[in-house]
């Protein structure tokens, strides 16, 4: 197997530099292969504490194969992997304690109620919140006593958190975890999520909706065909923050634009040669949307 | 943020407790479990009792001949049935890779699953006994008698359940372990003397019930519920208590070493 050097990957941690112990996430070379194809090959990646770091990358990119590694469901085939200072292969009780995981598919169809779900979960940990509160803060408080099935798909979601929560973890895993939301339970999620952020908590988020990694994280690695193409923060991603700016406007009844690279001198040039407002001006850079299509390799 | 850090885990025991409590509201308050579990064999005691009606002999009666085959039947359903298909689907639907990454101990999971089945049994067998003595008469057991009772029942129930969670594994989902295990414990029970007297039961179809441990069950209860002298109907001519001991016990540590070999937290994932 042939690697190209990973230091090409904008952002990306040097795959020389050694495991970062008190990262709350640091993987060297990490390879899953699944028959002759490696689903993911070579990342490299720290994750700090208190950080909230989204992995964003279409279906089979290999985002949830790497996050099932870091959660220990999964063993790996190649590379070096701490979390919270520990191999997830070999973690036990106590390195479980301090993980939070939300699964892509969720709680299953029991006939507990939320409260005693989160209940008997909570029973699993050393220190556990108070289920009553963790309730409180998913916003499913008059929900306590309904039992799973009865839970539109937003509440089901909140649940799955509210699991993934309530043992206090310092490190929080949450997969795909607004898929089929309708926007207002998105905008709900997203708030909670910040209010999660609050506490203290690190979080590793998997994504394809772009607005969702730009509106929580504080950084986004790309992920496609089982390698990162870029880390950076989302304003930055692909070079937005430096990439050309094109003006548009209306002059002699035509629509007119132009690139450019200090588009507020340009835009001053324009008002000095408008007696007003300038018809129809606005400015804009790529949309996270553009770049994260050419980095996947898809046509924009 | 650090003060987890000193607090000790749970200890196993309380995480057992709460396990045991997650199954038992799991198991009766569904109603297609309780229905299809713990009536099932109710309701063909009832019914086969209404209908079949012959005499064996030594003032032996119907009901009293399938009392030890029904009860076999419901430490069947309770232990094998129930842990095959619920298993398959708390598999198929993620809750197992749930548990699996939370700090349960993996023991607490499969203690809390006993005492389930051990709950459903006794129900089981306690509203069969009931049935049959106010409905139909049937002597109950006496002195020694109710200890085999009890060891064959629960060395049944034991190899049952780990035979069930093999089976669970084998199973993509919930339905098909159902469609799977459903008709296989069906033509068991006719081969393995609970409808019919074994010996009316042809002789291949005999050799076939020895393999599985329902035969052993059913027949170490009938030296429960029916006197000594219809022992020389069993095909051996005696009840074989100490065979039956062993079939049960082989079948235990071959479901043991199943289990542990098979079992699996996840579905099986694209390796």
């Amino acid at each position: 197997m042939t690697r190209t050097p990973a230091a090409t990957v904008p952002g990306a941690v040097h795959p020389t530099t050694p495991l970062d112990p008190d990262a709350a996430i640091s993987v060297r070379g990490l390879v899953k292969r699944y028959g002759d194809r490696n689903a993911v090959d070579g990342v490299d990646l720290d994750i700090r504490r208190g950080e909230i770091f989204a992995l964003l990358g279409p279906n089979g990119a290999g985002k949830t194969t790497t996050v099932e590694v870091l959660e220990g469901h999964r063993q790996r085939d190649g590379g070096e992997v701490r979390v919270l200072g520990v191999d997830p292969a070999t973690g036990g009780r106590r390195w479980k304690s301090d993980i939070g995981i939300v699964l892509q598919s969720g709680a299953g169809d029991s006939q507990l109620s939320c409260l005693e779900l989160l209940r008997a979960q909570a029973a699993y940990f050393p220190d556990p919140r108070d289920p009553a509160e963790v309730l409180d803060l998913v916003g499913l408080t008059e929900k306590a006593g309904s039992r799973g099935r009865t839970l539109s798909g937003g509440q089901r979601r909140r649940l799955d958190v509210a699991l993934g929560i309530v043992g206090r973890p310092r490190l929080l895993f949450l997969d795909e975890p607004t898929t089929g939301f309708d926007p207002e339970a998105r905008r709900q999620f997203w708030s909670l999520i910040r209010s999660l952020r609050e506490l203290g908590t690190t979080m590793l988020l998997t994504t394809h909706y772009l607005d969702e990694a730009e509106e929580l994280a504080d950084r986004v690695g790309v992920i496609a065909r089982g390698r990162l193409v870029e880390v950076a923060v989302p304003a930055e991603l692909g070079g937005r923050g430096s990439a050309p700016a094109v003006v548009h406007w209306t002059e002699d009844g035509a629509r007119r634009s132009a690139e450019t690279a200090t588009p507020t001198a340009f835009v001053a040039g324009l008002a000095a040669r408008f007696p007003g407002e300038v018809p129809d001006l606005a400015v804009a850079r790529p949309s996270l949307e553009d770049v994260y299509l050419r980095m996947i390799g898809e046509p924009a | 943020m650090t003060s987890t850090e000193h607090r000790p885990l749970p200890s196993l025991a309380s995480v057992c407790r709460t396990r045991a409590g997650v199954e038992l509201k799991e198991f009766f308050r569904q109603r297609e479990s309780v229905v299809f579990t713990l009536f099932f064999p109710v309701i063909l005691l009832l019914a086969l009792g209404a209908i079949l009606d012959y005499d064996l002999g030594s003032g032996v009666d119907f009901p009293q001949y399938f009392m030890a085959g029904i009860i076999a039947v419901g430490i069947f359903g309770a232990s094998l049935q129930n842990m095959a298909i619920h298993i398959a689907g708390e598999r198929s639907d993620g809750t197992l890779k749930s548990l699996s990454g939370t700090p349960m101990p993996k023991s607490a999971y499969f203690i809390g699953k006993v005492v389930q089945v051990l709950a459903v049994a006794v129900a089981t067998i306690v509203i069969l006994l009931l049935i049959g003595v106010f409905v139909y008469g049937i002597d109950l057991p006496t002195g020694t008698d109710w200890l085999t009772f009890a060891w064959v029942a629960v060395l049944g129930a034991a190899a049952c359940t780990l035979l069930g969670i093999t089976v669970s594994t084998l199973a993509r989902n919930s339905r098909s372990a159902s469609a799977t295990v459903t008709p296989i414990a069906l033509v068991l029970e006719f081969i393995s003397g609970v409808f019919l007297p074994f010996d009316q039961v042809p002789t291949w179809l005999q050799t076939i019930a020895s393999l599985f441990p329902l035969k052993w069950m059913a027949q170490g209860l009938r030296s429960v519920f029916l006197p000594d002298e219809l022992a020389l109907r069993e095909p051996a001519g005696s009840f074989e208590l100490g065979r039956v001991a062993l079939v049960l016990g082989i079948w235990c540590v071959v479901g043991l070493v199943l289990c542990v070999r098979t079992f699996r937290w996840q579905d099986r994932g694209e390796d």
